[in-house]
């Protein structure tokens, strides 16, 4: 079991409030990714679960028991460091056994579970290695590896993956959502790229300032966002805001559309443009196109088209998904 | 063309450092060869060579107890550096570790301590002493070493801490460490390469400190310091048997840097380079 229940956590740091007061309840088996630009908090709030930060006012609860009061040590849960944190005098096998020591398990039960957790890790070959004969993604999964042999309520990760290349980057995503898939413990994963959080996500915690702008599962932030902030952080590339008059036509202070629900056309449309840069990923093309009177917007057409940095072109949003904003940012 | 430019320069270093090392081991070696001369030699004037004579060693360890003040050297510098460790690994773990906005003063005015001339409080810490019943004795010694390099110690642990990332301590407390396992099984073990110079040097520091242990003993406790100390004064000038005397007093301790001058020089430069 491992669901973990925040009640009106708030955190100061020497008379700056980081977190203001969040309240938040993840199920037990639930994969939830706390998202956000830096410096939004979110790091913070995942140090108060595990219990390295004292709060400042609050409760934390874990299966119901309040644990706001112990220590690190004594909460149960495990850890994956952005920087591995790993003990660089012990080995891979030290390295992964050292919570089953802490633990006082014996040694030969000890011994059954690391090699399993190797195993599992593709690590067999390693364990008589230190650290820093490692790669950087052996060195991750080492990490991992620590943290899920002593079973724990809840997995806590601070932006694991931020150290390694983009294509290592990808493969452990896919490795860390399949861990989940098997062993079903609840994971709370920070992160700042939205691109993980969607794809690894069962739910996301938007967060902006130590408050939370949103919590849902990823297609409802992308497809009813609460707010401006939350419609521009999710989805890639980002969406495109409108102000003035063309959002006054729809009853709104500001009104938004992602640039994959605007349709692109040489002829007629709602509004006009002339396009800058042409950014080709191959499968799809984003086209920066400059509108008058709206600034720089961003479209998402398909990979091969026939447009051309200096063209003139019209814009028509999607009338189904134009998202409206009151004067506050809010979500009409 | 740049191959013999940097040959020259590689030439130039090497004379510059050997005639640096020269001078600097001068003294010691000009210690060394007047105490291989007979006393006649040795009041004739400059010569660097003796008739190699053991006769100034032979009368000192005569005249003198030479074991008594040795061991007494060995208790009270490897005394206070026990001391002094135990007292210093709490605290540059704390400083270093759950740091307040006042912990750089408070390092700052341990240092500034140093920075005091130790004549200065001679007479109240003499009559401490005599009060007190420490005067002349190996616990008194081994305090008064341990406080005068106790912000040496707590400086070198505070640097040596800080290059050890916080989240490794903060990983072994989410594994299930206490704060006694976490001090066992993960700060000291990457420590130990800081602790063992910090170690070393303090013993070296006591080994030669003279201005206390001169001052605040005379037989019982009286260590090397004093050994030598007593051959300089009321005899007159036998200059071949404080040599040798300085010889004996300082070999020990020469031995021993000798041996481990690659920890040694690792703990001063710890943190100067990168």
């Amino acid at each position: 079991m491992g669901s973990i229940t925040l009640e009106h956590v708030n955190k100061t740091f020497g008379g700056h409030q980081v977190i203001p007061d969040v309240s938040l309840e993840i199920k037990d088996g639930e994969f939830v990714v706390f998202v956000g630009p830096s410096g939004c908090g979110k790091s913070t709030l995942l140090r108060l679960i595990a219990g390295l930060e004292d709060t400042t006012g609050g409760h934390i609860k874990l299966d119901g028991v309040d644990v706001t009061d112990k220590g690190p040590a004594h909460r149960g849960l495990a850890m994956v460091f952005q920087s591995y944190a790993l003990y660089p005098h012990m080995t891979v096998r030290q390295n992964i056994g050292f919570p089953l020591k802490m633990a006082n398990m014996d040694k030969a039960a000890a011994e059954q579970k690391v090699n399993d957790a190797a195993r599992v890790l593709n690590l067999t070959d390693y364990l008589d290695r230190k650290p820093r004969m490692l790669s950087g993604g052996q060195r991750q999964r080492v990490a991992i590896g620590r943290a899920i042999v002593r079973q724990p309520k809840a997995f806590l990760f601070d932006e694991p993956l931020s150290n390694l290349d983009a294509a290592l980057r990808v493969n452990m995503r896919i490795e860390i959502t399949e861990l989940h898939q098997q062993l079903k413990t609840t994971m709370v994963y920070v992160t700042h790229d939205q691109v993980e959080a969607m794809t690894m996500a069962d739910r996301i915690v938007v967060l902006n300032a130590g408050r939370v702008e949103q919590f849902g599962t990823p297609l409802e932030l992308y497809k009813a966002p609460a707010n401006k902030f939350v419609a521009g952080f999710i989805g890639s590339p980002k969406m495109n805001f409108f102000e003035g008059a063309a959002a006054g036509k729809y009853q709104a202070a500001s009104v938004g559309v992602r640039p994959e629900h605007i349709r692109i056309s040489r002829d007629a449309g709602d509004w006009q443009g002339r396009v800058g840069v042409a950014e080709h990923l191959g499968s799809d093309t984003f086209l920066h196109v400059h509108v008058e009177g709206a600034g720089l917007q961003t479209v998402r057409t398909e990979g091969e088209n026939s447009f051309n940095p200096g063209d003139e072109v019209w814009l028509t949003p999607d009338p189904a998904r134009i998202y409206r904003f009151d004067g506050a940012g809010l979500a009409l | 063309m740049a191959r013999a430019v940097s040959m020259r320069r590689k030439l130039t270093m090497t004379v510059l450092v050997w005639v640096v090392a020269l001078i600097m081991f001068f003294p010691i070696l000009y210690t060394i060869i007047t105490s291989l001369k007979t006393e006649g030699e040795a009041a004739a004037g400059f010569s660097m060579l003796p008739s190699f004579t053991f006769e100034s060693y032979a009368l000192v360890l005569d005249q003198q107890d030479y074991f008594r003040p040795f061991f007494n050297s060995v208790i009270i510098s490897i005394g206070s550096t026990v001391l002094a460790l135990l007292i210093s690994i709490p605290a540059a773990w704390a400083m270093a570790f759950t740091p307040t906005p006042r912990t750089r003063d408070v390092l700052m005015w341990m240092l500034s301590t140093k920075m005091m001339p130790a004549a200065g409080v001679l007479v109240p810490m003499y009559l401490i002493f005599l009060n007190t019943g420490l005067l002349d004795t190996l616990l008194g010694l081994t305090i008064i070493l341990t406080l005068v390099n106790l912000p040496i110690v707590v400086w070198m642990l505070y640097t040596y801490f800080k290059e050890i990332p916080v989240d490794i301590l903060e990983a072994a407390r989410m594994d299930g460490a206490t704060l006694p396992k976490e001090l066992v099984y993960v700060l000291l073990p990457m420590a130990v390469p800081g602790i063992a110079s910090t170690l070393l040097l303090n013993v070296i520091l006591a080994w030669n400190e003279a201005f206390w242990t001169l001052r605040l003993s005379t037989t019982n406790a009286a260590p090397l310091t004093a050994f030598i100390a007593s051959f300089s004064s009321p005899q007159g000038q036998f200059l071949a048997k404080l040599s040798a005397a300085s010889v004996l007093a300082i070999l020990p301790i020469l031995l021993l840097g000798w041996f481990s001058q690659k920890q040694l020089v690792r703990g001063l430069t710890f943190g100067a380079v990168k």
